[in-house]
């Protein structure tokens, strides 16, 4: 009867392996510890079911087994027993779907008081984008990106000139503070992730796309990008750093000089070049 | 995507209608027995059960051309190409073969054997004549610099005519063998079944394009964009 | 109710149509170009498992690189994203559906329903010539200067068409052809598969009396006639944007520094066209598993599915419902997020048919007579295996449970043991189960223990740990996991673990090659009905049945398929065709 060991084996089994193994989500260091909880509730509902399901099977196997002029029943369907089964996988399914919705319900609206920032995925590396001192980001096109302007800032608009832009560098955000993320792309898909903030999205060439969350333990995370995007896919690497809002000030205080010393150089070497023609 | 989905209810309605016929809700294990067929006319051809089951797959083809056309219609740099007036008579054309086989489904039925090559021959030409035709206003267009690449208004028209144009030719093919055989075949025997039949799928295969074509030139027409525009007024 | 005629005297025997029947002339028309089902049947069957082979070897080698990265100096990245491309594309369309319906239709859908073939042996045969023209093609792209395509098996643009994604060049126009021919091939072999369900069944058979099996390849085959033209449509659309240039799917983007001529297209369409294919394609590969299973339980367990009519409800249930969930595939995709509260919501209402055949399958186990042979092992696996990988898909169909999962190696691991490992083990089940109406012969039943044991508990302890790598945040896709400070140095033995369960299953499948062929000679003698079971393919005159299946004349149908132990009956089964036994009608009166 070693169906019957194996059945309980792999019932007991898989249980053990949940609780004991060191595999397991990261600590997690956003607001979504709703999302957490979500699957919590799910791992219970389906792990009851799936130990339910195994063993009443190994009892089945093990109690009924032919032996010499054994019979089985003949009984085509059961009504009551049907209809109790469906009546409970509805309420458990309902008490899946309903946290669900809710907590959907939650990650699709942003608060009001979000910061905005723009993170732009491109074959193979992250780029991001702070609002500058007016606290709005001005408008891109594809048309207008170049060497001297890698994310297509429309120079036209009032509203990018103090726009921070920061490549190949690390993000930085402060703690506490809910963040609307704009996703963009000037090539193909991507996929903003960081597995300790549990929210992700992907990013489309073409539209933009966003999510939002309030981050909520300091810390440097990596970025892993997570919808195939070609050859240098899984080298698609960043890190964000979540820190104190006056550490944060103090380097958003740095970077905006660097931008402004950087356009300010922009211009002088534009003027040399038109002086020497 | 909503196009598709209200046309796969619909399929998966007549599905279900006819699924409800078939006595689903029976207890089987207490019914010991030859059960016959319900009396009265006997299953319709293979044949034609298979034709209707293609159409469907058709159906489904072109209901997701049409769900693509209208989400991106919806988008703002949409430039629909002018309907050149041709198609009006490529139009005309099309209802004239349809309904030169409509007649001759009805000349098959009256054993009129010179009716029937008649007919299949007019339907034959008519519809060569809108292939012919589509060919025209697809030069037409290339002529006037509506290129296939050059916006997406011009490629959804492209690949819709060219969808609808290869299942034309297709039914070409099939009608050229039936024209073959009405003019093999003699006054009686089994032939003259056979020949009933694949007049009558014919038929049925050319409605099917005739209102395909119908609802695509409507699309490029431009009225189908009032109709989605007044359908989502109404939604939101 | 309808008040139906329930006779038996008097009952005429089936009109015998053998001037219909095109019988075979010489080898070729016999072996070759064949418009017998069955023959059609054995050679889909072949090359689906040759495909099988092959897919399973590329596997071999993507777990190869993911155990032991840079280990093998020909797989690069380019290499191993054509090696997943190309697993996934062959196992889901090549194999699977294939198998299911190319192979398992053909030869059961007319022996079940005593029919004499498909009513269109023409284009059946045509099928599988189609078929076999689109694995060339797909083979052939492994030959081309850029080699196969590597964007995945959802070849989702603008990716799929630019560069810095292997095989742009060719690869992906051979993929999309390949696919178009593909399902030009199967649009002929499922209107035959369709009408001959409805047209073909043979006197008495209504459709609450065939089958399972029937039920789940018929629906399904109905759900493929609908699905795959999405597929065609959005690859005709891919190859005008790859040939000619359109924008159907295609923003404006700048790749590698320069601007394309693109613009004004939308990725997004392409994902709602490839999912509306792919998620019913997901049933089209289950529900004959479902229908299958149901059978062999019923058999070998002795006893009647238990439920039969909310088995076919479910099953009808199923397949209806699967057109509405396809954007649970894109929760993260950037679609309009309010989507997400209706799709969630359907799809964990599919849950609920899904679950009550689940029951029922345990249910015919409960009071059951259970012979542990092979197909019966397989079959209980089955179970295991498709309610972890179920239960599992209610956290990626709860919209926001999905929204950390998707697209980590918990997506990887749900699938391939929902659609991958339980499937597969059914197609093994049914392949012991039906060889030796096939062949005449049995399968070695020490080879097939072997051959179980291995496979089924290889196969959970390759999936069910992946899940909790991709809990711990392993993106799928990806050409080696990297160090990231997440990941604890176990989560690489644990990698390396896999891979070695992976290769011990895959060399595992040999025992089973070598059975199929050793047993073709040497097999035990098998008889007509080696299980004693109820359903028609059983009862052929001769086994394996001639052309035509059945003798001179067609069987009559006067039960269900279910008829096993019947209270009173002398044997333990009562065949479909057997006529009423004294006093039988009485008895089972309501």
């Amino acid at each position: 009867m070693h169906v019957v060991l194996v059945l309980v084996v792999v019932a007991v089994g898989s249980v053990l392996f949940h609780f004991l193994s060191p595999w397991w989500w990261t600590p997690i260091a956003s607001n979504w510890q709703y999302i957490d909880d979500t699957i919590i509730i799910t791992f219970w509902i389906t792990g009851v079911v799936f130990v339910a399901v195994l063993l009443f099977m190994a009892y089945c196997v093990w109690r009924f087994r032919h032996r010499e002029g054994h019979r089985a029943a003949f009984e085509p369907e059961n009504r009551r027993l049907e209809t109790g089964l469906t009546v409970i996988t509805g309420l458990g399914v309902a008490a899946m779907l309903a946290p669900g919705l809710f907590v959907w319900n939650h990650f699709i609206t942003v608060p009001p008081d979000a910061s905005a920032i723009e993170i732009v995925g491109q074959q193979w590396q992250w780029s991001f984008r702070l609002p500058g001192q007016d606290g709005k980001l001005g408008r891109t096109r594809v048309d207008s990106i170049a060497d001297d302007n890698p994310l297509g800032l429309d120079r036209n608009d009032p509203d990018g000139r103090d726009d921070v832009v920061l490549q190949g560098e690390d993000l930085h955000l402060p703690i506490g503070k809910p963040i609307k993320v704009l996703l963009r792309s000037t090539d193909v898909l991507h996929d903003f992730y960081v597995p300790e903030f549990r929210a992700k999205m992907d990013i489309l060439p073409g539209s933009s796309t966003y999510f939002w969350l309030t981050p909520t333990r300091t810390g440097t995370f990596d970025i892993l990008c997570a919808e195939l995007c070609g050859t240098g896919h899984p080298y698609m690497r960043g890190s964000v750093v979540v820190e104190e809002q006056v550490a944060y000030d103090a380097w958003l205080d740095g970077q905006q000089r660097r931008m402004l010393a950087q356009q300010d150089g922009t211009t002088r070497q534009k003027g040399e070049v038109k002086a020497q023609q | 995507m909503t196009i598709v989905v209200a046309f796969l209810v619909l399929v998966i309605g007549i599905a279900a209608w006819w699924l409800s016929t078939q006595r689903i809700m029976s207890k089987p294990w207490l019914e010991i027995g030859v059960i016959d067929e319900p009396p009265g006319a006997g299953p319709p051809a293979a044949a034609k059960i298979g034709l209707c089951v293609f159409l469907a797959v058709a159906g489904v083809l072109f209901a997701l051309s049409i769900s693509a056309y209208s989400m991106r219609l919806q988008a703002a740099d949409w430039w629909p190409l002018p309907a050149p007036r041709l198609l009006w008579f490529n139009t005309g054309l099309l209802i004239l073969a349809s309904a030169t086989l409509e007649w001759t489904k009805a000349q098959s039925r009256h054993a009129s054997l010179d009716g029937v090559r008649f007919g299949l021959v007019g339907a034959g030409v008519f519809t060569l004549a809108f292939v012919v035709g589509q060919l025209v206003v697809w030069r037409e267009l290339v002529e006037e610099g509506y290129f296939l690449a050059s916006n997406p208004a011009n490629a959804f028209f492209y690949l819709m005519t060219g969808l609808h144009g290869l299942h034309v030719m297709g039914g070409l093919v099939a009608l050229a063998r039936v024209t073959l055989r009405a003019f093999s075949a003699d006054e009686v025997g089994v032939e003259r079944g056979k020949l009933r039949l694949g007049v009558e799928l014919c038929a049925i295969y050319w409605h099917f394009l005739l209102v395909v074509w119908l609802v695509l030139f409507a699309l490029i027409a431009g009225w189908a964009g009032d109709f989605f525009e007044i359908c989502r007024q109404a939604l939101s | 109710m309808v008040d139906v005629p329930l006779g038996v005297a008097g009952v005429p025997p089936a009109e015998v149509e053998d001037v219909e029947l095109y019988h075979p002339k010489s080898w070729v028309t016999h072996y070759v170009f064949s418009q017998d089902a069955k023959i059609i049947a054995v050679q889909y069957s072949v090359t689906a498992l040759s495909i099988g082979l092959v897919a399973l070897m590329l596997s071999w080698l993507m777990r190869l690189q993911l155990a032991f990265p840079g280990a093998l100096s020909f797989i690069d990245a380019d290499a191993y994203y054509q090696l997943i491309t190309m697993h996934g594309m062959m196992m889901v369309v090549y194999v699977l559906t294939a198998l299911f319906l190319g192979g398992f239709g053909n030869y059961l859908i007319p022996l079940m329903l005593g029919a004499r073939d498909m009513v269109f042996p023409y284009a059946n045969m045509l099928s599988f010539w189609f078929y076999l023209l689109a694995v060339v093609v797909l083979f052939a792209s492994f030959a081309v200067p850029g080699g196969p395509t590597g964007a995945g098996w959802t070849l989702y643009p603008p990716q799929s068409i630019t560069a810095g994604t292997p095989g742009l060049a060719w690869g992906i126009v051979m993929m999309l052809v390949s696919l178009m021919i593909f399902i030009v091939g199967f649009t002929m072999g499922g209107l035959n598969y369709v009408v001959t369900v409805l047209q073909g069944r043979t006197r008495g058979m209504t459709l609450m009396r065939m089958p399972l099996t029937v039920w789940g390849i018929f629906t399904a085959s109905v759900m493929a006639l609908l699905a795959f033209p999405a597929l065609f449509v959005g690859a005709v659309m891919m190859l005008f944007d790859r040939l000619l240039g359109t924008s159907f799917f295609m923003p404006e983007i700048i790749e590698q520094g320069a601007r394309l001529p693109y613009g004004g297209g939308s990725p997004i369409l392409f994902q709602h066209l490839f999912w509306f294919f792919g998620h019913p394609e997901v049933y089209i590969v289950a529900l004959p598993a479902f229908g299958i299973v149901s059978d062999l339980i019923s058999v070998h367990a002795r006893r009647n599915i238990f439920g039969y009519r909310m088995m076919v409800w479910a099953i009808v249930a199923i397949g209806a419902l699967s057109f509405v969930v396809w954007a649970h595939h894109m929760y993260v995709s950037g679609m309009n997020p309010y989507f997400g509260f209706f799709f969630a919501t359907t799809t964990l209402i599919i849950a609920i048919p899904t679950a009550i055949k689940v029951y029922n399958w345990v249910l015919t186990l409960w009071r059951g007579d259970i012979h542990l042979t092979t197909p019966m092992l397989f079959a209980l696996a089955f179970i295991v295996t498709f309610v972890n990988g179920g239960l599992t898909g209610l956290f990626l169909g709860n919209v926001v449970v999905d929204v950390p999962l998707s697209d980590t190696m918990f997506v990887v691991a749900h699938f391939h043991m929902v659609m991958g490992v339980a499937p597969i083990l059914v197609i093994f089940g049914a392949i012991y189960h039906w060889y030796p109406k096939v062949t005449g012969r049995l399968l070695s039943v020490p080879l097939g223990q072997f051959h179980f044991w291995v496979t089924f508990l290889g196969a959970y302890l390759i999936f069910f740990p992946m899940h909790y790598l991709g809990l711990m945040g392993v993106p799928r896709r990806y050409y080696e996991m990297g160090e990231t400070a997440i990941y604890p140095p176990s989560a690489h033995d644990l990698n390396i673990f896999i891979t070695v369960m992976a290769l011990l299953v895959g060399a595992a499948q040999l025992a089973f090659v070598f059975n199929l062929i050793w047993s073709l000679r040497h097999g035990r003698g098998a008889g007509g009905n080696p299980w004693r079971a109820c359903s028609l393919e059983w009862q052929t005159s001769a086994t394996p049945p001639p052309h035509g299946n059945f003798g001179k004349e067609l069987p009559i149908v006067y039960r269900w398929a279910y008829d096993y132990n019947v209270p009173g009956a002398p044997e333990d089964f009562i065949p479909q065709n057997q006529p009423p036994l004294a006093g039988e009608i009485a008895s089972r009166a309501p």
